[in-house]
């Protein structure tokens, strides 16, 4: 009997139906990926690190720093060069062999501070090069789309420099982990200081990036400055990348508010800072007291590029590479003698997380996800530039001191930008894990 | 009251800038009929003149000194600039005056860019439709922008004001206001007057020469201008190495209002492409009437009053004055019969 092929009009619906899914199933969930342990588990003689960072675009010279730092983690997790951070690190499993027996070796993204190019350049090194971990990004909203991206896929995300409280607070994951702090901390470090500096009558004009981080920014600053007895006039928000500020910043000039608070990172820090201080906001008088500008979120990088404007200028940073402690003294050596000139805080904190997570994985005796994400949650360690640092288990965010800086009045060099004022302790800028929201979930091992 | 009048005044300076990039762009849309994506580039290119120039004159001769160490065990370096070694007081106040020596610099510079763009690329382009010629100057605006990026880096670089003009001017006294209520920034003010001259300049010259009043005649009527004689192609050229001039001299002297980066020229072109089109394409007084127009427009949209009434107003004004322009007078405010109309 002859068999007959009956090709319904309800079958072809169904059947392209089938074919459609199949087809819209990201690969990532079909590669074979998911056919080892867990998702890229290393069989040979290396392991394979991703370094996502902004290679073009605006943070450009700040992903490029971030590069050289991963660079100098990797040699000295080999046990090249003169080992860095790997001397004052209180943790000793790391013997500058590599991680686990398998030497340390890298890829590397571009970001361009989009999150879809940023998803698409770590799904590449997770697909294509069999990266176990990825690392880096110098923006809240790459970071966020990235660490879902990892958690889908099942491996590990040390985040970079991000510091919008959602990372770690509504849209954290349990497969990501960030050393960098945070807009609560900033806030919570810069009240006192605040305080101590203008008193506690004073009303705040808000200019604010608007986005994650300048949301997450701004209501920090509010909710600590008015808690001091400050009011704010108003906190307007304004377009990323505006380049000319000036439209947003007459309108403090007459407002009645004494202090200006810029929720601006990057490029349109440099600007408005350099446009406020242009419009004479740094040597006014209201109200009979001396007008000030806080600009909440300092980069050195960027501050240079705001020249003399800093002068006098307060903020809060991750770490700067004047501290005297003895592991910002070896990293600074060590990347001062590579490069030519000292770390930024984005070099840092990349090189802390590079750092921390090779030691982590040594411990645990694997790269799975599960395994290293165990051995970082309550990981407490010292000897990598901010004291005694805590990595909490509730949110995968790490505890540490954070500076309080003013720009430099008298910079010695080009690179003397800012100074210390303050070294605020954790004790104080610790907060509750459930203040922020969200839920970490399960770990993804992608097996 | 006050607050208007500072807006005002801030969209004017503004103002400013639109109208002069706007201005170099009609002139080349008038004359060549090709429309410049690559102009924004232009006043970037424009505004690292001032860096180079700066960059130069702040040229510094290095020694070590071994009785200091960096904080990575290196000597620290003394660092003195030639020009004050040399020159002396004179030397201080070069590198003082670096934003108006480099309008010098530029000058001629930007005049010889224009015209190598226009004879090494753009020509080829003209028959060609206006896609492709948007394609072209659109890639060569990329291809500007990382060769800048790859030199100075992604990061803007402060460029300051002469010392005389970094303050402040009480403008509002000899107006009537109380003093203290309408300051603005020296530099702000002068770059206003710097745009008004070098758009009177450009329009003196296209009014009052000979030179002008060929390419006057060919913007009209390319065709018979031809058939008189005259090698209106040669001048045309020239034509776009004055547009190229005045989006650069914009572009040098608004770098002490905003540090100069790679990218700052995407950020004018979009909104000088709206200037244009509300002024209305091919029109010289439109393009300038109608950057100053929205400059101010734009300032007014950002007061807190109209952000509370509209919110987010401030981020579409120009394109909602361009739709609705668009709409009563699709030639634009200015417009002439006849452009970009066949």
């Amino acid at each position: 009997m002859m068999s007959k092929t009956k090709l319904s009009r309800r079958g072809l619906l169904k059947g392209s139906a089938a074919a459609g899914v199949a087809l819209a199933t990201p690969t990532i969930f079909s590669s074979n990926v998911w056919a080892a342990g867990y998702t890229n588990e290393p069989k040979g003689s290396t392991v394979t690190l991703g370094f996502n960072v902004p290679q073009t675009g605006a943070y450009a010279d700040e992903g490029a720093d971030e590069l050289r730092a991963y660079e100098l983690a990797v040699e000295h997790i080999n046990g090249e060069g003169d080992g860095g951070m790997l001397n004052t690190f209180s943790s000793k499993a790391l013997q500058g062999n590599g991680v686990n027996g398998k030497k340390v070796t890298f890829v590397t993204g571009d970001t361009q501070t989009k999150s879809d190019a940023a998803r698409a350049s770590a799904k590449r090194m997770i697909e294509k090069d069999g990266a176990v971990m990825i690392t880096g990004g110098s923006s809240s909203g790459v970071a966020i789309a990235v660490q879902g991206l990892c958690q889908d896929a099942g491996v590990i995300f040390m985040a970079g420099l991000t510091h919008s409280n959602d990372t770690t607070g509504k849209d954290k994951r349990a497969n990501g982990f960030r050393h960098f702090f945070n807009t609560e901390m900033s806030g919570a470090a810069l009240g006192p200081v605040l305080k101590n500096n203008f008193g506690t009558e004073r009303t705040a004009y808000h200019l604010t990036a608007d986005y994650t981080w300048g949301w997450s920014q701004e209501g920090s600053i509010k909710k600590y400055t008015e808690q001091l007895g400050w009011q704010t006039a108003a906190a307007v928000r304004t377009p990323l990348g505006a380049g000319d500020f000036s439209q947003y910043i007459t309108p403090v000039l007459n407002s009645g508010a004494d202090v200006l608070v810029l929720n601006h990172y990057g490029r349109d820090m440099v600007n408005s800072l350099t446009q406020a201080v242009q419009f004479g906001l740094r040597d006014k008088q209201v109200n009979g007291k001396d007008f000030a500008i806080v600009v909440p979120l300092y980069s050195r990088l960027m501050a240079q590029g705001a020249g003399e404007n800093v002068k006098g200028i307060f903020g809060s940073t991750n770490w700067h590479w004047s501290l005297q402690d003895e592991g910002s003294k070896a990293f600074v050596k060590s990347f001062g003698q590579k490069y030519g000139f000292p770390p930024s805080q984005a070099a840092h904190t990349t090189y802390c997380q590079a750092l921390i997570y090779a030691d982590a994985a040594q411990r645990a005796g694997t790269f799975r996800p599960s395994g290293v994400g165990a051995a970082l949650e309550g990981f407490d360690f010292d000897g990598l530039g901010n004291g005694p640092t805590t990595y909490r288990a509730d949110d995968h965010q790490c505890f540490k001191d954070v500076l309080v800086v003013k720009g430099k009045e008298n910079p010695a060099s080009k690179f003397d930008v800012l100074e210390v004022v303050e070294v605020t302790p954790r004790a104080q800028v610790e907060y509750p894990a459930s203040m922020l929201g969200g839920e970490l979930g399960p770990y993804n091992d992608g097996a | 009251m006050d607050a208007f009048f500072l807006q005002i005044l801030n969209g004017l300076d503004k103002g400013g800038a639109y109208a002069l990039i706007a201005l170099g762009l009609t002139i080349i849309f008038g004359t060549l009929g090709v429309v410049n994506f690559a102009h924004g580039a232009l006043f970037m290119m424009g505004a690292f003149c001032a860096v180079t120039v700066k960059a130069l004159l702040g040229l510094e001769s290095v020694r070590e000194d071994p009785t200091q160490m960096t904080a990575w065990g290196t000597p620290v370096e003394i660092r003195e600039p030639y020009v004050e070694t040399w020159f002396g007081d004179f030397g201080t106040f070069l590198l003082d005056f670096s934003v108006p020596v480099s309008i010098l610099v530029a000058l001629p510079i930007m005049l010889f860019i224009g015209i190598a763009m226009e004879r090494g690329l753009i020509r080829y382009f003209y028959k060609r439709p206006h896609a492709e010629q948007i394609l072209v100057t659109f890639g060569l605006a990329i291809v500007l922008q990382e060769i800048v990026k790859s030199i100075f880096g992604a990061n803007p670089i402060p460029q300051p004001a002469p010392d005389v003009a970094r303050g402040m001017i009480d403008f509002g006294v000899s107006i009537g206001f109380d003093a203290g209520n309408v300051v603005y920034p020296a530099w702000r003010l002068i770059y206003f007057l710097f745009s008004l001259a070098v758009i009177g300049a450009v329009f003196a010259f296209l009014q009052f020469t000979t030179f002008g009043m060929v390419v006057r005649a060919g913007m009209a009527d390319r065709e018979t201008v031809g058939l008189l004689g005259i090698d209106i192609d040669r001048r045309f050229t020239i034509v776009f190495g004055i547009a190229a001039v005045v989006a650069g001299l914009a572009g040098a002297m608004y770098t002490p209002i905003l540090s100069p980066d790679y990218h700052m020229g995407m950020d004018f072109l979009v909104l000088s492409f709206v200037v244009v089109v509300v002024g209305g394409m091919g029109s010289l007084g439109g393009a300038v009437a109608a950057g100053f127009l929205l400059g101010v427009l734009q300032s007014f949209a950002s007061m807190n009053e109209v952000k509370a009434i509209l919110p987010g107003i401030d981020q579409i004004i120009i394109y909602l004055i361009a739709v609705v322009i668009l709409l009563v007078r699709p030639r634009g405010l200015m417009g002439r019969k006849g452009v970009m109309e066949h």
